[in-house]
């Protein structure tokens, strides 16, 4: 069952039997949107970019990107950096895996970025969308459509922060202009 | 100007001796025949083929192959020959292709003798066919002309030679498809196919090509031609299940890897990972607590109302309760996963291979000499001071990617003042003497050559396990002339080595060259040492490790500081070591500083002589 996130919108990753999530995945698919008129073939490549930042006290204590694709710790991994996008095949084209059991104590939120590297708006991209698929089982837990997203460049995509004992998630969805996640700090920040 | 012919479409020719130059992806029967002014072939007498190859004026190849130059002298033929048809067939029979279409289209091209190329043809198209008439030379007004034909026949060469109007077709294509066989049984070994094993020649009949039942019949065989299929790895064992509520129980072997020594290596390397990992996690969020806290009692003391009083001592206790917590939940953290990874070493530990085992452990006494070399080397073992009774083991890639640089100088770290200078260049020579030994012990026999340079000879105690077993297959070299001809005779083999590697030509090396990899371990630099011998020296240390020449320095950095910073990128080209426990090592991941402690025999051990005197029997055997 997928919930289609809106924004603001939290959800607990309590399991349905009681147990707590250990492993996400936030996974980032997109196609590039196909331009209109003469040679409306021809598709410029897109490069968006999932980065994860981690948070301890409010400060950002680590960052994965596509530059340092580990956390120091070791509990947050990015696949590597995808330069273009899928071909319409629906799948993660980026993906940035959770180990929340081995997450630091004193990190207590993670909140995942989307920008376009290459400058394109939302709006030129096709089929993107992020999602946070439970590791474990490969079952989807929520889903965020980015298409059509207007004129910005890189978005607030979630946060996963520590609630009691275990984990939420809190759609966040706020938009923002930037190049890398150095940029979107500023945006970052009020949404903690 | 070469011209690329079409089907049906003529070229001009302007001398009349020529070459026909044929190839094709697999291996292919070329024959011409030669007809009169009606186009048909007179007898058996006007076909030149692998059983008849030379004919007035035509020559052509005696096999099958995948390449052909026909050779044509239009002048010599007999003046009623007014077409010269070259065909091509596929060999009959042998589990050859049996149709042109699963090969890449021929290619046929009419040459001067020099090579210059008058015009080629493709012969696109084909099908089921397995003969077919490339190209066809005839003559147009005492002129002589090539045209592309491209004609194929599915009946193969039999159908081929009847349309020409040969009596007897039926015979002559017995007696070609005979003679193809007989020329390839005499061949030698075909060179591995380039392509599909599919396309291999066809071996005589006694030898049937193990031909797969090709899946589903495709013509595509996608497996290696020259590999034997390999033996799929066995599984990697499977951990026990783990009782619930516990961490699964750790298993040796328990990483990815074609063979054991692989997935050891690989988890090793893992573990090494892990525990920097859980290291960096640890010591983040103990920062992050002593930072909070200093953040906090800062804000107890900025604001002057709460200050001082009770009020002030609780937000004080309250802050520090908290960096206590949080400090004593990131150890509870750490302290799993050590008891994890310790668990897990104790159960690698044991099932480790001589090569990446520590000196006492009882696979050293079982040595046998091995008969390939091993993927790594055990240099030593690191630990952290969060959990000193973790040890990882170092393990290095073999053959070694950099020189070894022993530091008999002061140590950096805590040890610094337990050990005095000559006790220091005691124990450097000795784990120097640990490393050469495992490095001959794990190499097969044969395949390590160590050399030492000892100018003073003042490492003699410690060299006595290599001398008196025999692995030192010469003394020490001692004395500035002893030095500078051992450093000769190396840079002379990295030399040849490099000119063989570069040209291709590895086995004209000259006789006296010792292929095997050879360790120079060097004592007391720079005593005699000249300028020239260091020069040497830094030469065997950047180009060596390519070559398989190792340098191994016993060395005090201070002692050679009269050489300025000259010497400073042959510190850096080497892996610096230490002989007693030091934190100088960085890891790969997030750079925390180890300490490095040196695989050394357990003192009153002989383990060492042990397995050198077998490595000695080893190579007495082998007459090395």
């Amino acid at each position: 069952m997928t919930v289609n996130l809106s924004k603001g919108q939290g959800i607990s990753l309590q399991k349905a039997d009681g147990g707590t999530l250990t492993a996400v995945r936030m996974g980032l698919g997109w196609q590039a949107a196909p331009r209109r008129g003469l040679f409306g073939s021809r598709t410029r490549e897109i490069d968006l970019d999932a980065s994860a930042v981690l948070f301890a006290g409010g400060q950002p204590v680590d960052v994965v990107f596509f530059r340092h694709l580990v956390s120091d710790d070791g509990s947050v991994r990015h696949t590597g950096d995808n330069l273009v996008g899928g071909a319409g095949t629906g799948g993660d084209d980026e993906a940035i895996l959770v180990d929340l059991q081995r997450v630091p104590v004193h990190i207590d939120q993670i909140v995942f970025t989307v920008n376009s590297f290459t400058g394109q708006t939302f709006s030129e991209v096709q089929n993107a969308f992020c999602r946070l698929v439970d590791e474990t089982n490969g079952q989807e837990l929520a889903r965020y459509t980015l298409d059509g997203g207007g004129a910005y460049t890189a978005q607030i995509m979630a946060k996963v922060h520590r609630s009691g004992s275990g984990w939420a998630m809190t759609a966040i969805g706020t938009p923002a202009n930037g190049k890398t996640f150095q940029d979107l700090m500023p945006a970052i920040l009020p949404s903690l | 100007m070469t011209a690329e012919l079409v089907r049906g479409q003529n070229h001009p020719l302007s001398g009349t001796r020529l070459e026909i130059r044929v190839s094709a992806e697999g291996p292919v029967v070329a024959g011409a025949t030669l007809a009169g002014a009606n186009g048909t072939v007179s007898g058996a007498d006007r076909v030149a083929h692998p059983a008849s190859h030379r004919l007035p004026g035509l020559e052509v190849s005696r096999q099958a192959a995948a390449d052909h130059r026909l050779a044509v002298d239009l002048d010599a033929l007999p003046e009623d020959v007014h077409r010269v048809h070259v065909l091509l067939a596929l060999p009959a029979g042998a589990g050859g292709p049996t149709s042109f279409g699963v090969l890449a289209a021929p290619f046929v091209a009419v040459t001067e003798l020099d090579g210059a190329e008058i015009a080629t043809y493709t012969i696109t198209d084909l099908g089921a066919e397995s003969a077919v008439v490339a190209v066809e030379l005839y003559r147009r007004q005492d002129a002589w002309k090539v045209r592309a034909v491209g004609q194929g026949y599915a009946g193969g060469l039999a159908a081929l030679l009847q349309d020409q109007g040969l009596e007897r077709a039926l015979e002559t294509a017995a007696a070609i498809n005979e003679a193809v066989t007989r020329g390839t049984a005499r061949a030698v070994a075909p060179p591995p196919p380039r392509t599909a094993p599919d396309a291999a020649p066809p071996r005589p009949a006694p030898d049937p090509a193990p031909q797969s039942p090709a899946a589903g019949g495709g013509p595509v065989d996608y497996r290696h031609p020259r590999r034997a299929t390999a033996t799929p790895p066995a599984p990697a064992p499977a951990a026990p299940p783990a009782e619930p509520g516990q961490p699964p129980r750790p298993v040796a072997g328990d990483a990815n890897g074609w063979t054991m020594d692989e997935r050891l290596y690989n988890q090793v390397w893992g573990m090494f990972e892990d525990l920097a990992r859980s290291a960096a996690a640890y010591r983040s969020a103990v920062d992050f607590a002593e930072s909070r806290l200093e953040q906090e009692l800062d804000k107890v003391l900025s604001d002057p109302a709460t200050r001082v009083g009770p009020a002030a001592d609780a937000a004080r206790a309250e802050a520090r309760a908290r960096q206590a917590s949080l400090v004593e939940q990131a150890r509870a953290v750490l302290d799993r996963d050590l008891t994890q990874l310790t668990a897990e070493a104790e159960v690698v530990e044991h099932a480790l291979p001589p090569a990446f085992a520590r000196w006492d452990n009882p696979v050293w006494h079982g040595y046998q000499v091995p008969l390939e070399t091993p993927m790594a080397l055990r240099l030593g073992d690191l630990h952290l001071p969060e959990g000193t009774g973790l040890r990882i083991p170092m393990l290095v890639r073999l053959p070694l990617e950099r020189g070894l640089w022993i530091d008999s100088g002061r140590p950096t770290g805590f040890e610094s003042a337990v050990v005095d200078a000559t006790e220091l260049r005691r124990l450097a020579m000795e784990t120097a003497v640990a490393h050469a030994a495992r490095l001959l012990a794990v190499y097969p026999v044969g395949d390590f050559t160590v050399h030492v340079i000892d100018p003073a000879g003042a490492a003699g105690t410690a060299l006595a396990p290599l001398l008196q077993t025999g692995a030192l297959k010469e003394p020490p070299a001692a004395g500035a002339q002893g030095v500078s001809a051992l450093l000769q005779r190396l840079t002379r083999r990295v030399d040849l080595v490099q000119m063989a590697v570069r040209s291709g030509a590895a086995d004209s090396l000259p006789p006296d060259v010792d292929t095997a990899e050879q360790l120079l371990i060097v004592n007391d630099f720079p005593h005699g040492f000249d300028d020239r011998a260091v020069n040497q020296l830094r030469y065997l240390a950047d180009e060596g490790p390519s070559v398989g020449v190792h340098l191994m320095m016993v060395a005090d950095r201070e002692d050679a500081r009269g050489y300025g910073p000259v010497l400073d990128p042959l510190w850096r080209a080497l892996l610096r070591i230490t002989p007693v426990p030091d934190d100088h090592l960085a890891d790969p991941w997030v750079g925390h500083t180890w300490t490095y402690e040196p695989s050394l025999v357990p003192a009153g051990s002989d383990v060492v002589r042990q397995v050198l005197q077998r490595v000695g029997q080893a190579r007495q055997a082998y007459g090395i």
